[in-house]
C-alpha cells in the first residue's frame, strides 16, 4: 500500500507540472496584458499616459522577458516562496488574496461530495433493489432532470424563490457580523448554516449522477451469480444484498469521486458567482476579465492541485476498499 | 419397489412447473417435472442448453430470480435420519429434532426464513463457473466461514478453523494460507474447490451440482468429479449434477433424467438409460456424441432442427417436430404420458399412452449399446412414485 | 470424455430459457434494424426524439417560426409580462370562435420606476397564422416576411413569453436561441468526434506506448476542474472577434475538453474488441490494418460511438450556456440561451420579470430530452445488456 502511495505521488509530479503550464498559458493568452488594459482605460478617460511610468511598472513584472522566463521566475516564486505574484487588480500579494476563499471552496467541494454520497447511497440502492417500482421511477426523473438543469439556473431559481417568497436576498456565506472575527466556533457554525444551500445546488448534477452510476451498477451486480451463490447459503436477503452486490457496486461508485470533483469545483465557481460567495467563483471571474493575470493563474493552479489531490484520495480510497485493484496495483508497482 | 416412506429418499420434486414472465406472456421453462433423489446416489439431469435443468435446480431452493417463479408442484424434503455426528465439527446442536413429515419447499416464501433454514444447510448447491459464483472482494476464509455461521452457532475463528479444515478436505494445498486467499488469486479448479467446500459446510444431505465442470478444463474437470464422488462415498449425500456431457454422465451417474423443453422425457438408472434409450430424443442424443473407434469419416448424426422457443412450444409431444419416429394425427395431438418401459419411465408415444394402437418402436439405436462406457456403477431400480 | 452437445448460440452463458429465444428470421436483420426496433420500445426515448426533432425543425427554421426577429425592441414593452392566449371570444354576445390576446395598460411606478402592466380586456390584438411580418431573410439568402404566426396587423406586437428590458419577444429570442444553442452542440461535438475517435482509436488500437501518453493526457484533461479551465481559455477568446469567429472559437474550447469522454469510450471499446475472435480471424485471414478497423471493428461499435455522441451534445449545451452566461461565452447580439439567460443575471430583473428565467427552462428541456434520447439508444445498442 505505501508503495502505491509514493508511486501515486510521483505520478502526480508531472500532472503538477503540466497543470502549472497550462494555468500560465491561458495567462498568457490574450493579446496584450494588464498594462496594455491599464492603459487603455487611462487614455479613455483622456488621461496622458507617462512613458517612464509604463516602462517601470514592465520593469516590474517583467513582462518584456521571453515566456519561459516568466514562467519560470512565476512558477520558482511559487514553489520557493509560496509567493504567488502580485495582483495588478487589487495592489496586493496574491497569496493575502486567494487562501480564505480558497479555504471556504474546498469546505464547499468537501461538504457536497458528503451530502451527495450520503443521498446517492440510499437511493441508488433503494432504486436497483426495487427497481420499476413508482419510487424507483420517481427517483430516476428527479435525477434526469437534475442532471440537465444547469446549476446557475438552480440557483438563480433559488435567489428568486428566496426573495419572491421569503423576501430576502441571498447572501454570502459568511454573515456580515462575523465578515472581519476571526475564525471561532460562531462563526464556524454560521458558515455551516449558510452553506446548505449552495451545497445543495451545486451537489444536484453530481447526486444525480452518482445515483444513476450506483443503480446500474447495482443493477449488473444484482444478476451476478455470486449474489445467488450467497441466498444459496440461507443468508437474509439485506445480508445477501449489503455484503455482495451492494459493496461491488461501491467500487465504481468510489472512483467516480474523481471525476465528479472536478465538476463540483467547476460547479461551485459557477453557483458561487450567481449567489455572489465569498468563494473562488467571482473573484477568478473578475481576474479573468481584467487579466490579472498572477491571481487567475493562481487560482487556476491551486483549484487544479487540489481536484488532483482529491483525486488522489478517491484513488487510495478504492484500492483501499477493492482488493482486485489493490493487488493489481501492487504487482506493477 | 419403493414407497413415499422410502428411508433413502432425501428429495422428490412432484408436477414442478416455473414460468417467466415476459412482455410476450408466460413461459413455462419447468413444466411439470418429476424426479426423486435418493442418499448416497447420483442423479443426473442432462439436455440442451435451454431445457430447463438449470431451472428446475434453482426452483429446489426457491432461487429462481424474477420475473421467473414456481408456480405449481412440490418440492418435498424428507426429514433425515438423526444427522450423523459431523467430521467437521460446525454442526453441533444446532439441528433442530427432526420433522417427521416431509417439508414442502415448493409452498415455503422465497425470501422467508424456513426456505433460509433449509438452504446451505440441508441442500446445498454449486455453479457453472466458479470465478463469477464466489464473491471477488471477500476472502476465501470469510466466504466460507459465512455459510457455516449463519447454521451454526460458532465463533468467528472457531468458523475459519473448520474453513480451513474444509479446505484441506476438498483438496486445496496450503490450506492456512490460501484461507485468507482471495479468490482471484486462484486457478479455476482451485475456486470450484472453494465452492465445493463451501457447500459442504454444513453437511447437507443433497448437493445440486449445476454444470460444475463446464467452465473447467478437462484434466481439472476429471479431478473435480473424482473429489466429489470421494465426499459422496464418505458421507452418503445424495447428488443431484446437471450437465449437458453425457461422457460426465457415464463418468459419475447413478441415475439419469433427460430433460426436453422444461420435461422429463425419460429417467431410469443410468445402464437402462445408456444401454436402452427409450424416447427417441435420449436415443438422438446419444448418437450425437462422438465415441472413439467409430468409423473415421463417418459423419456424427446431429438433431435436426433446433429447441423450439419455449413461449411457442408445439402442440401434443414437443419433441415432434425434431423427431424421426413422428407419428402424424397422434403425435401433434396428444400429450404423451409417462409410461413405464423396461425400467424407464418415459414420455413418449411409442410406448403406448395414446388410444391408437402404438406402432412398435422403430428400432434406431435402441439396441446400440455403448461399447466405451466405463464400468458402470449399479443399476438402480426406477422409483415408481 | 464425450464432446458437448451442439448448442445453440446464446448470449447468456447459463441459457436460461427467461431470455427470449431470436427467431430464426431474426437474424438475418441488420444491426440497425435490430437497435431501431429495441429503441421503438423505449416509450420515453422515442417521445423525446420526436420533441428533438421538433426543437431541431424550430431551430433551422427559426426566422419562419420566430413571430418577429431577436432585435425589434419596444421601449413601450420593457419586461411586459406574457399574454395569454385566446381561443374563443366571449366579449360578444355569444361565444365566438377567436385567436387574439388582449393589450396592456401600462403605468410607470413613480417609486421604482418599473413600468407596471395591467390586462385591457376591450383590447383585442387579432393573431393569425402564415401572417406577413417583419421581413427576413431565410437562412440568410432568401429574402421573405411570412412567420409561421403573429399579429395580423403588423404594427401590433405580440409576447406570448413576455418581453425583455428592452421589450423584445422573448418566444422570438428563444427561437432564435434554439439555432444557435442545439448547433454549437452538434458542431462541437463533431469537433471532439474526430479527436476522440482518433485518438481513442489510436490509444486503443495501437496500445503500447502511444496508449500510455494518450491515457496521460486524457487523464490530465479528466482532472482539471472543467469550469474554470473554460472560463480561462474563453476569457482569451479576443472581444474584437465577430460573431461567428467567436462561435467557433468558443465551440472549439468546449471540445478540447468535451472529447475525453469519447476517446475513452472508444478506446475501451478497442481494447475488448482487439481480443474478439472474429478480429483474430480477420488478422489471420491476411487482412489489412486499416481493413481490420473499418471492416470488422467499426461496425461492431459505430452504435455506441452514435449514443456516447447523442449523450455529449447535452454536455455541450449546457456548458456553452454556462459560459455564454458568465459572458464568456457567445457576445450579443447573437442569441443562444445560455446569452439570453444574462438578462436573468440580477436579482430585480428576476422577481420583476420571472419569464427572463425561461431560456434556463429551454435548456433543461433540451437537455432532458436529449439526454432520454441517448440513454434510449445505448440500451439499445447493447443487446446483451
Amino acid at each position: 500500500m505505501r508503495a502505491l502511495v509514493i508511486r501515486r505521488l510521483l505520478y502526480m509530479v508531472p500532472t503538477l507540472f503540466a497543470i502549472s503550464l497550462v494555468a500560465f498559458l491561458i495567462i498568457q493568452l490574450p493579446p496584450g496584458n494588464f498594462l496594455t488594459t491599464y492603459i487603455a482605460d487611462l487614455a479613455a478617460r483622456g488621461q496622458s499616459v507617462d512613458q517612464s511610468q509604463i516602462r517601470a511598472l514592465e520593469e516590474r513584472y517583467g513582462l518584456n522577458d521571453p515566456l519561459a522566463v516568466q514562467y519560470f521566475r512565476w512558477i520558482g516564486g511559487i514553489l520557493l516562496n509560496g509567493d504567488f505574484g502580485q495582483s495588478f487588480l487589487y495592489q496586493r500579494d496574491v497569496s493575502s488574496l486567494i487562501w480564505d476563499r480558497i479555504g471556504i471552496s474546498v469546505a464547499l467541494a468537501v461538504a457536497t461530495i458528503l451530502l451527495s454520497w450520503l443521498l446517492a447511497f440510499p437511493i441508488g440502492v433503494y432504486s436497483a433493489v426495487r427497481q420499476h417500482s413508482p419510487g424507483d421511477y420517481a427517483f430516476t426523473f428527479i435525477g434526469f432532470v437534475g442532471l440537465a438543469t444547469p446549476n446557475f439556473m438552480l440557483a438563480l431559481l433559488c435567489v428568486w424563490i428566496a426573495f419572491a417568497y421569503f423576501g430576502e436576498s441571498m447572501g454570502g456565506i459568511i454573515s456580515p457580523e462575523y465578515a472581519d472575527s476571526a475564525w471561532n466556533l460562531g462563526k464556524v457554525l454560521d458558515v455551516v448554516s449558510n452553506l446548505w444551500v449552495p451545497v445543495l445546488i451545486i451537489g444536484t448534477a453530481g447526486t444525480a449522477a452518482l445515483i444513476r452510476v450506483l443503480r446500474a451498477n447495482l443493477l449488473d451486480e444484482l444478476r451476478k451469480p455470486y449474489v445467488t451463490t450467497a441466498r444459496a447459503k440461507g443468508l437474509p436477503e439485506w445480508r445477501v444484498l449489503l455484503k455482495y452486490p451492494v459493496r461491488m457496486s461501491l467500487s465504481p461508485f468510489i472512483s467516480t469521486v474523481g471525476w465528479v470533483l472536478p465538476t463540483i469545483v467547476g460547479g461551485e465557481v459557477m453557483v458561487s458567482i450567481v449567489l455572489s460567495l465569498d468563494t473562488t467563483g467571482p473573484l477568478l471571474m473578475q481576474a479573468l476579465q481584467n487579466q490579472d493575470m498572477y491571481l487567475a493563474g493562481a487560482f487556476i493552479l491551486v483549484l487544479g492541485a487540489l481536484t488532483l489531490v482529491g483525486t488522489l484520495l478517491s484513488d487510495l480510497l478504492l484500492a483501499w476498499w477493492d482488493p482486485r485493484i489493490r493487488h493489481a496495483q501492487a504487482e506493477e508497482a | 419397489m419403493a414407497t413415499g416412506t422410502d428411508p433413502d429418499v432425501v428429495l422428490k420434486v412432484r408436477g414442478l412447473h416455473t414460468r417467466f414472465r415476459t412482455d410476450g406472456g408466460e413461459i413455462p421453462a419447468v413444466d411439470g417435472v418429476d424426479l426423486t433423489i435418493r442418499s448416497g446416489r447420483t442423479l443426473c439431469v442432462v439436455g440442451e442448453s435451454g431445457c430447463g435443468k438449470s431451472v428446475t435446480a434453482r426452483s429446489i431452493l426457491q432461487l429462481v430470480e424474477p420475473p421467473g417463479r414456481v408456480t405449481g408442484g412440490q418440492v418435498l424434503l424428507h426429514p433425515g435420519a438423526s444427522s450423523g455426528t459431523d467430521p467437521a465439527g460446525g454442526r453441533g446442536a444446532a439441528a433442530a429434532p427432526p420433522p417427521t413429515e416431509p417439508l414442502d419447499l415448493a409452498a415455503l416464501d422465497p425470501k422467508g426464513r424456513d426456505i433460509r433454514r433449509v438452504r446451505g444447510r440441508d441442500v446445498s448447491m454449486i455453479f457453472q463457473e466458479p470465478m463469477a459464483s464466489l464473491s471477488l472482494v471477500h476472502r476465501v476464509g470469510n466466504q466460507i466461514g459465512e455459510a457455516i455461521r449463519v447454521h451454526n452457532p460458532v465463533g468467528k475463528k472457531e468458523a475459519r478453523r473448520i474453513a480451513v479444515r474444509l479446505l484441506g478436505r476438498v483438496g486445496i494445498p496450503n490450506p492456512d494460507r490460501l484461507v485468507d486467499a482471495y479468490p482471484f488469486q486462484l486457478s479455476g479448479g482451485m475456486r470450484q474447490r472453494v465452492m465445493i467446500a463451501m457447500a459442504l459446510s454444513c453437511e447437507p444431505r443433497l448437493l445440486i451440482a449445476d454444470e460444475p465442470t463446464t467452465a473447467l478444463d478437462v484434466t481439472t474437470q476429471a479431478q473435480i468429479l473424482d473429489l466429489l464422488a470421494g465426499l459422496q462415498r464418505d458421507r452418503g449425500m445424495a447428488i443431484m449434477f446437471i450437465t449437458h456431457d453425457m461422457g460426465v454422465v457415464a463418468e459419475i451417474a447413478d441415475d439419469v433424467a433427460v430433460m426436453y423443453l422444461g420435461k422429463v422425457v425419460e429417467r431410469g438408472g443410468v445402464d437402462e438409460v445408456f444401454h436402452a434409450p427409450k424416447h427417441p430424443y435420449t436415443r438422438a442424443l446419444l448418437e450425437s456424441v462422438p465415441r472413439m473407434g467409430g468409423t473415421r469419416r463417418e459423419r456424427l448424426p446431429a438433431i435436426r432442427g433446433s429447441v423450439p422457443d419455449p413461449g411457442d412450444r408445439p402442440g401434443g409431444c414437443v419433441f415432434g417436430d425434431r423427431c424421426d419416429s413422428f407419428m402424424p394425427g397422434l403425435c401433434d395431438t396428444v400429450e404423451p404420458p409417462i409410461v413405464e418401459a423396461g425400467g424407464s419411465r418415459v414420455r413418449c408415444l411409442l410406448y403406448g399412452g395414446a388410444q391408437k394402437d402404438p406402432a412398435a418402436p422403430r428400432v434406431g439405436a435402441a439396441g446400440r449399446a455403448d461399447p466405451d462406457t466405463r464400468p458402470r456403477k449399479e443399476a438402480a431400480d426406477v422409483d415408481a412414485d | 470424455m464425450g464432446l458437448n452437445l451442439p448448442q445453440r448460440r446464446r448470449p447468456a452463458a447459463t441459457g436460461e430459457p427467461g431470455a427470449v429465444p431470436a427467431n430464426a428470421d431474426r437474424g438475418a436483420e441488420s444491426q440497425w434494424r435490430l437497435i431501431g426496433r429495441r429503441f421503438r420500445r423505449h416509450r420515453l426515448a422515442v417521445c423525446s426524439l420526436v420533441i428533438v426533432c421538433l426543437m431541431a425543425l424550430v431551430g433551422v427554421f427559426a426566422e419562419f417560426v420566430a413571430p418577429t426577429s431577436t432585435g425589434e425592441y419596444s421601449a413601450e414593452h420593457t419586461h411586459a409580462p406574457p399574454q395569454r392566449l385566446h381561443f374563443i371570444d366571449t366579449s360578444g354576445d355569444g361565444v365566438d370562435p377567436g385567436f387574439y390576446v388582449h393589450g396592456y395598460d401600462s403605468t410607470r411606478n413613480q417609486e421604482t420606476l418599473a413600468r407596471e402592466y395591467t390586462v385591457d380586456e376591450s383590447e383585442k390584438i387579432e393573431l393569425g397564422f402564415f401572417v406577413e411580418g417583419t421581413p427576413y431573410r431565410m437562412w440568410g439568402v432568401i429574402p421573405a416576411g411570412t412567420h409561421l404566426f403573429g399579429t395580423t396587423d403588423p404594427d401590433e406586437r405580440v409576447y406570448l413569453l413576455g418581453a425583455d428590458r428592452n421589450g423584445r419577444d422573448m418566444l422570438s429570442r428563444i427561437v432564435y436561441g434554439t439555432r444557435v444553442s442545439l448547433s454549437i452542440g452538434l458542431v462541437g461535438v463533431a469537433l471532439s468526434f474526430v479527436l476522440g475517435v482518433v485518438l481513442g482509436g489510436v490509444s486503443g488500437y495501437f496500445g503500447g506506448r502511444l496508449d500510455t501518453g494518450i491515457q496521460r493526457v486524457i487523464e490530465f484533461t479528466m482532472s482539471i476542474p472543467t469550469i474554470p479551465l473554460w472560463m480561462g481559455l474563453s476569457a482569451a477568446v479576443p472581444r474584437e472577434w465577430g460573431p461567428l469567429t467567436t462561435y467557433f472559437a468558443i465551440t472549439l474550447i468546449l471540445s478540447l475538453i468535451g472529447w475525453t469522454d469519447l476517446a475513452r469510450v472508444v478506446r475501451g471499446r478497442f481494447l475488448s474488441l482487439r481480443e474478439e475472435d472474429f478480429v483474430t480471424a480477420a488478422r489471420l485471414d491476411g487482412c489489412s490494418r486499416s481493413r481490420i478497423i473499418r471492416r470488422h471493428m467499426l461496425p461492431s461499435f459505430t452504435s455506441h460511438i452514435v449514443a456516447s455522441l447523442t449523450l455529449a451534445v447535452p454536455m455541450m449545451i449546457l456548458a456553452e450556456s454556462a459560459l455564454s452566461f458568465l459572458g464568456l461565452g457567445l457576445q450579443p447580439p447573437v442569441v443562444s440561451w445560455g446569452v439570453l439567460m444574462q438578462e436573468a443575471q440580477n436579482i430585480h430583473s428576476i422577481a420583476g420579470a420571472p419569464w427572463t428565467l425561461l431560456p434556463g427552462v429551454a435548456v433543461t428541456v433540451a437537455v432532458l430530452v436529449l439526454n432520454f434520447v441517448g440513454d434510449g439508444i445505448r440500451d439499445s445498442a447493447d443487446p446483451y445488456q
